[in-house]
């Protein structure tokens, strides 16, 4: 195997650890609306992803990082091209990370609140705009023969991604729901396996639409496999929800997410850009790629600190591995 | 504005504004994460509660730093791509790798042991829990290191070679690029000139509360004591930082007089070869005629400061923009920087870093420890230590009042410091973006319209300003507040197998959002 390929599957695995992670964490920012019926549930859930929701976000900033490295060409081309999703991304992931941060420091109900929508809303966006986002770089854009995307934001907007978006936003939303269920007891975590199914259904119906357009459009083999290991991972996600087994359920939706988006993947390989205009344009692992060197020098570092990140990260989850309840959120900050 | 120009300037403002915005908060995150760490050290080591205390509240005025710091962290990685798509495409096969090493190996570390020190409180054994504020401590210098190994890329390119086929530069050498002089001098005085920030901040909040003390205003002796310990602790930092950052910044130069002649001498105003060459203290000129027309100057140190010696000779712009049209092509004026900027840039760094240690200096001799003072004047842990000039002599009740008042005034003097050595080192390097090899016109992005490009600037320097507007106060508030002197450290080491009895399982956490 050639190292570019092998940069294509880590990059591809970088990505999928981002959506597994903070997918659930944009769920439960949209379940603070649709799930929490007050302050003290809102907080409950806020604080199920609290010590980890920093953690999941560097996996964006490593995939960034790695496709610079590993194909600046890709990288330049889908950022550049991507700029207005991407810069409302980049809005959102601000005031989300700052609100988490910030909404205790103050005990007035309005500062809380304001903050609190922001979650909400900042959790939303960018759970649709990443579907958006990766419908087009599936679907092919228009790419000229400078590797740059000489189309306009409203070529983005077409209705393939735009149910690509949906898709994620629901997915991640019901994987946010089951984490939800595992996390929490009491009343909340009930709530959230009934909230769950309904989610999975609406997933099941939006995911099933995407994944079938995106396997006739550009499928192969191997993204049919991966298609129906996701539709079998979410049958399985919903049935262990019913069942009341909340851990397999949120390893079956995680399953859901890995499969869909390995799919994503699997049907763009060899390329990582299609262009519209002319297949001879579209950027391809190896068309875009960093020298061989390059990619042996990251393949040591990615080789000896992957583990290392996989294995205090798990450990962080292991330490915070109980449930929430609202008996466990103190009384706001004493100031 | 000619709309190529227009495309170069906006992406450069923006850069400009976000990456200076940025690093208001990165060297306060950098400091403060290891000043945390000593405190909570101590607190393990000695269990005194003045250093818990300590602890609790510069941990609280770092968490609301860190946040800041690490969302503008997020732009200045996307940007690159969103806004210099060229500079992307020719850069990347050497100046990704620092910043996915980077991504890879100290952000990982940082946002996970946040997460754990935060929330870990009454979760993870004491020492344990101390151990996770240490990596978040060396997870933020990991993280200066590796962007700094690629900004040093960018003074001076070394390990790559330019690709005959694709035209691009291609990484030869990674060790080079991580151990090359420039990053480790850059590294040496980024992180010194950091120390020297958050001791600064310290010691400023410090004062306020124990100058407010010595009037009376503040009864808790708990709170004075806790501010006094961070007094102490930050004067001495400050000192030993700005001692640091001196000697770095010096030995950053004499590297810079190497690599980048032009900055320098455009750091001096010297327009014209000299030897010896004089230290410009004062200069007006006219740029577009080449010389100053007033100048104040002190003969031979210029000499010094690129050479070590009094007589050398220093390369003027003149001479250096002549040699830089010959070398790559057009007009000489088209290699020189801004000299407006990096020369009151470089002035203005030095000047306000400096001012600040010398204030760290004074303050540390007079706040000296009982230890030096006769034995009338020598105060309780927990009252504000008496201002003493010599063993039996206090200061006059008008130095008094404003050394205290400098203290808290010169808090933010090293963000201002370091704010204009971002902008001279930047700036000073222009018309290149990879020194001797790219220019910045030539690496924003072709595809981004004019449009897109102000729809970019203006959204993000209105969210920052409104955030830091947000930030200030929120710092301002608990700063003014003080130690939370009734917070308690749980009663029992927590064990990492969590409660065992029942009774403990509804019990509330020591923290939550």
């Amino acid at each position: 195997m050639h190292l570019h390929d092998l940069w294509f599957i880590l990059i591809a695995v970088l990505w999928i650890g981002y959506f597994f992670l903070e997918g659930f964490d944009f769920g439960i920012g949209i379940l603070t609306r649709l799930l929490a019926r007050n302050t003290a549930e809102r907080r409950v859930l806020i604080n199920t992803i609290g010590p980890v929701w920093d953690g999941n976000e560097v996996w964006l900033l490593t995939a960034g990082g790695a496709t610079f490295a590993a194909f600046p060409d890709w990288y330049a081309t889908l950022f550049s091209g991507f700029f207005v999703p991407l810069l409302v991304i980049l809005v959102c992931l601000i005031v989300r990370g700052v609100s988490f941060e910030y909404r205790h420091q103050r005990s007035g109900e309005r500062w809380q609140r304001n903050w609190e929508l922001a979650i909400f809303w900042t959790s939303l966006l960018p759970a649709f705009l990443w579907g958006v986002a990766f419908g087009n770089i599936v679907r092919g854009v228009e790419i000229d023969q400078d590797k740059n995307y000489v189309g306009t934001l409203w070529d983005l907007l077409n209705p393939y991604a735009l149910l690509g978006g949906l898709t994620t936003l629901v997915l991640f939303t019901f994987h946010g729901a089951v984490f939800a269920a595992l996390k929490t007891t009491g009343e909340i975590r009930l709530r959230a396996r009934v909230q769950a199914t309904v989610l999975g259904l609406i997933t099941a119906a939006l995911a099933l639409a995407f994944l079938i357009w995106t396997q006739i459009d550009s499928g192969n083999h191997w993204s049919l496999a991966a298609t129906i290991v996701a539709v079998l991972a979410l049958l399985g996600a919903l049935g262990a929800n019913q069942a009341g087994r909340e851990g397999w359920a949120f390893g079956f939706s995680g399953l859901t997410i890995v499969a869909a988006v390995g799919m994503l993947f699997l049907s763009l390989f060899p390329d990582v850009m299609p262009s519209t205009l002319n297949p001879d344009w579209s950027l391809t692992v190896s068309n875009s790629s960093s020298s061989g060197y390059t990619l042996k020098v990251m393949t040591v570092v990615a080789v000896v600190f992957t583990p290392l990140v996989l294995l205090y990260q798990g450990w962080t989850y292991w330490v915070f591995r109980r449930r929430i309840g609202v008996q466990h959120i103190p009384a706001t900050a004493h100031h | 504005m000619d709309l190529a120009v227009a495309h170069e300037t906006i992406s450069r403002w923006q850069f400009g504004i976000t990456t200076v915005y940025h690093f208001l908060f990165v060297p306060l995150t950098i400091s403060l994460a290891s000043i945390v760490a000593c405190l909570q050290t101590a607190w393990v080591r000695t269990g005194k509660e003045k250093y818990f205390h300590a602890t609790k509240f510069w941990g609280k005025l770092f968490l609301i730093n860190i946040a800041m710091g690490v969302v503008t962290g997020i732009v200045q990685e996307f940007q690159f791509g969103m806004n210099w798509s060229d500079y992307s495409r020719f850069v990347g096969d050497v100046f990704g790798a620092p910043l996915a090493m980077e991504a890879l190996i100290a952000f990982f570390f940082e946002s996970t042991f946040i997460g754990l020190w935060i929330f870990g409180w009454d979760k993870l054994p004491k020492k344990i829990h101390l151990a996770c504020i240490w990596m978040v401590a060396i997870g933020t210098a990991l993280s200066a290191y590796f962007i700094l190994a690629a900004n040093s890329w960018m003074q001076h390119p070394v390990g790559y070679r330019i690709d005959p086929a694709t035209g691009k530069a291609q990484l030869t050498d990674i060790v080079r690029v991580l151990t090359q002089n420039t990053t480790l001098v850059q590294v040496f005085h980024t992180l010194t000139a950091a120390f020297l920030t958050g001791a600064a901040f310290v010691v400023g909040i410090a004062s306020f509360h124990l100058w407010r003390a010595k009037q009376g205003k503040q009864p808790d002796k708990r709170k004075t004591a806790a501010m006094r310990t961070s007094l102490r602790f930050g004067l001495a930092i400050a000192v030993v930082a700005g001692l640091g950052t001196a000697i770095s910044g010096d030995t950053l130069g004499k590297v810079m007089f190497e690599q980048q002649p032009m900055k320098m001498a455009a750091a001096e105003a010297l327009w014209d070869t000299q030897a010896p060459a004089p230290f410009s203290v004062f200069a007006v000129g006219d740029v577009s005629k080449g010389h100053n027309s007033v100048a104040l100057e002190i003969p031979g140190i210029l000499s010094f400061l690129a050479h070590n010696d009094f007589s050398s000779e220093v390369p003027g712009i003149n001479d250096i923009a002549a040699a830089e049209a010959a070398q790559h092509g057009g007009q000489p004026t088209d290699y020189i920087p801004n000299i407006f900027v990096t020369y009151w840039g470089f002035r203005l760094m030095i000047g306000f870093g400096m001012t600040s240690f010398v204030a760290a200096l004074i303050g540390l001799w007079t706040t000296r420890r009982k230890f030096w003072l006769a034995p009338e004047h020598r105060t309780g842990e927990d009252e504000p230590p008496k201002l003493m000039l010599t063993k039996n002599r206090e200061m006059n009740v008008f130095f008094t009042r404003w050394s205290w008042r400098i203290g808290i005034l010169t808090m933010g003097f090293p963000l201002i410091a370091n704010s204009f050595g971002w902008i001279f080192t930047e700036m000073g390097r222009q018309p290149w973006v990879v020194f001797g090899l790219m220019r910045t016109r030539d690496a924003v992005s072709p595809n981004v319209s004019v449009g897109t490009q102000v729809l970019g600037l203006c959204t993000l320097t209105a969210l920052y300003a409104i955030l830091a507007v947000i930030e200030v106060k929120l710092l301002a508030k608990y700063a003014a507040a003080g130690p939370d002197t009734d917070e308690k450290p749980p009663a029992k080491d927590p064990t990492l197998r969590g409660p065992s009895d029942d009774e403990d399982a509804d019990k509330p956490l020591a923290f939550a959002y």
